[in-house]
């Protein structure tokens, strides 16, 4: 990966925008995958959930305009669309495990080859856990994606055989969209489905240390 | 005649018992209802069980009744926030027990509760940590989790307003959890900014219905503070 650039974080958002279609009614996670909004292409019509009961999720408020009752499942202020609608908890989760939404995109500590997640916890000693939403998420939209960083800070594949970190969900994740390239996940393993310029499919294999099908 | 109204935060919450499990709405600080929590802090029960999506934000609210020492265990899916110090310290000390639900599990053990409903099967948390010990069935080809009700003794829950028969509306997001844990305890208790005359709300917009509502009390309306944030996963 010499020559290679990676995708910065607002590249990534943009990548996993481009393949939301319209119409969807897309979950996005706390943190990177926030920023997908920001990036969905003009011209389609997307609506957003938020677990805490809202359908519509609009833009940030201007500074001055926030309103601590209207936020999003990271507790940011946000707007509502017109057309948007609110709804009770249980409502909200049985929209979210019942199957309606057609995508959600979680980061992720961890993905293995056939689609397990893990992005809750790291279970070291000493840290506490907290799980909010991300297993009926991981579980229950249509398709499931992951955004993230293909490595972590020591230059290991976050992409793995098996997740070392305590799951999420087993088997639930479709794509994984990484700064370098993106991936579908399945019961065969790992399909390449693109690379950043200048990073070969070998070179991918021996960063992550699993066999890749496809072409890129 | 039907009067649910309160006088006072005090005489809405006479009666609570040492030991009650307490439902108390909100996500993050929206719909969290600080007078309700103020009063209880001042009605001196103990040894309680808290439900909430969090562990409290802060030093006030639910922060401050886990400071006085008076919660033994909470049932909760998010603690861990950049404001949740005081349930950090209590927990890493061993002060406090935690329950931790996937949310929708928290809501869905809530609604059951409510629906009368036994137990219920879901896919959420099949083959983690969650789910360890609990018994599983595949139905459908998929595997499922079988889950319990929670039934609280009384529920704190704030909404925008309210009649003297119970029923509630409220305001945006801060909805969160407030109708169905109204439906999930013996006695729900819900903060209002307005008190209305019976049949000033729409029949067609009322989302708690005043049979699950057993005292409205009016408390002065103040802008919901920021908090409750959570912090990415780094690693």
């Amino acid at each position: 990966m010499n020559r290679c650039e990676r995708l910065g974080k607002d590249a990534l958002a943009r990548r996993v925008a481009r393949d939301i279609r319209d119409g969807s009614i897309v979950n996005l996670g706390i943190g990177m995958p926030t920023r997908v909004a920001d990036c969905l292409p003009t011209g389609i019509e997307v609506v957003l959930h938020s677990e805490n009961g809202i359908l519509g999720v609009g833009p940030a408020p201007p500074p001055g305009e926030e309103d601590y009752d209207l936020v999003n499942a990271g507790k940011q202020p946000v707007t509502l669309r017109p057309g948007g609608a609110y709804f009770h908890h249980a409502d909200s989760f049985a929209m979210m495990r019942g199957g309606h939404l057609d995508l959600c995109v979680l980061g992720a500590y961890q993905v293995s080859a056939t689609g397990d997640l893990a992005n809750w916890h790291t279970g070291e000693a000493g840290a506490i856990p907290a799980v909010g939403g991300a297993m009926d998420l991981a579980i229950g939209a249509r398709q499931t994606w992951v955004m993230m960083e293909l490595l972590d800070k020591q230059g290991r594949s976050k992409l793995v055989e098996r997740c070392s970190y305590p799951l999420t969900g087993i088997a639930c994740v479709a794509r994984v969209y990484t700064d370098l390239a993106t991936f579908a996940c399945g019961p065969a393993g790992l399909t390449l489905i693109d690379a950043v310029p200048r990073l070969s499919r070998d070179a991918l294999e021996a960063m992550i240390g699993l066999p890749l099908r496809g072409v890129a | 005649m039907i009067d649910k109204i309160a006088a006072s935060v005090a005489d809405a919450l006479h009666g609570i018992a040492d030991g009650a499990t307490v439902l108390i709405g909100g996500f993050g600080t929206a719909g969290i209802p600080d007078e309700l929590i103020d009063g209880l802090i001042a009605q001196g029960a103990r040894e309680l069980t808290v439900v909430n999506n969090n562990a409290g934000n802060g030093q006030t609210g639910l922060a401050a009744l886990l400071a006085a020492g008076r919660v033994r265990k909470i049932v909760c899916s998010f603690p861990r926030q950049v404001d949740s110090q005081v349930f950090d310290g209590l927990y890493r000390s061993g002060r406090i027990e935690l329950e931790l639900v996937p949310q929708g599990t928290l809501a869905e053990r809530l609604r059951a509760a409510g629906a009368g409903i036994g137990a219920f099967y879901t896919p959420t948390g099949h083959g983690t940590e969650l789910a360890r010990g609990k018994e599983t069935r595949v139905i459908d080809g998929r595997p499922h989790v079988l889950e319990y009700p929670i039934r609280g003794d009384v529920a704190l829950i704030k909404a925008e307003a309210g009649d003297r028969w119970g029923n509630l509306v409220y305001r945006k997001a801060a909805r969160n959890f407030g109708p169905v844990m109204a439906t999930a305890a013996e006695f729900t208790v819900a903060s209002v900014h307005r008190i209305v005359e019976p049949g000033a709300l729409d029949p067609e917009a009322i989302v708690t219905p005043g049979i699950y509502v057993s005292r409205i009390v009016q408390v002065a309306r103040v802008a919901t503070r920021a908090g409750g944030f959570k912090s990415a996963a780094t690693a």
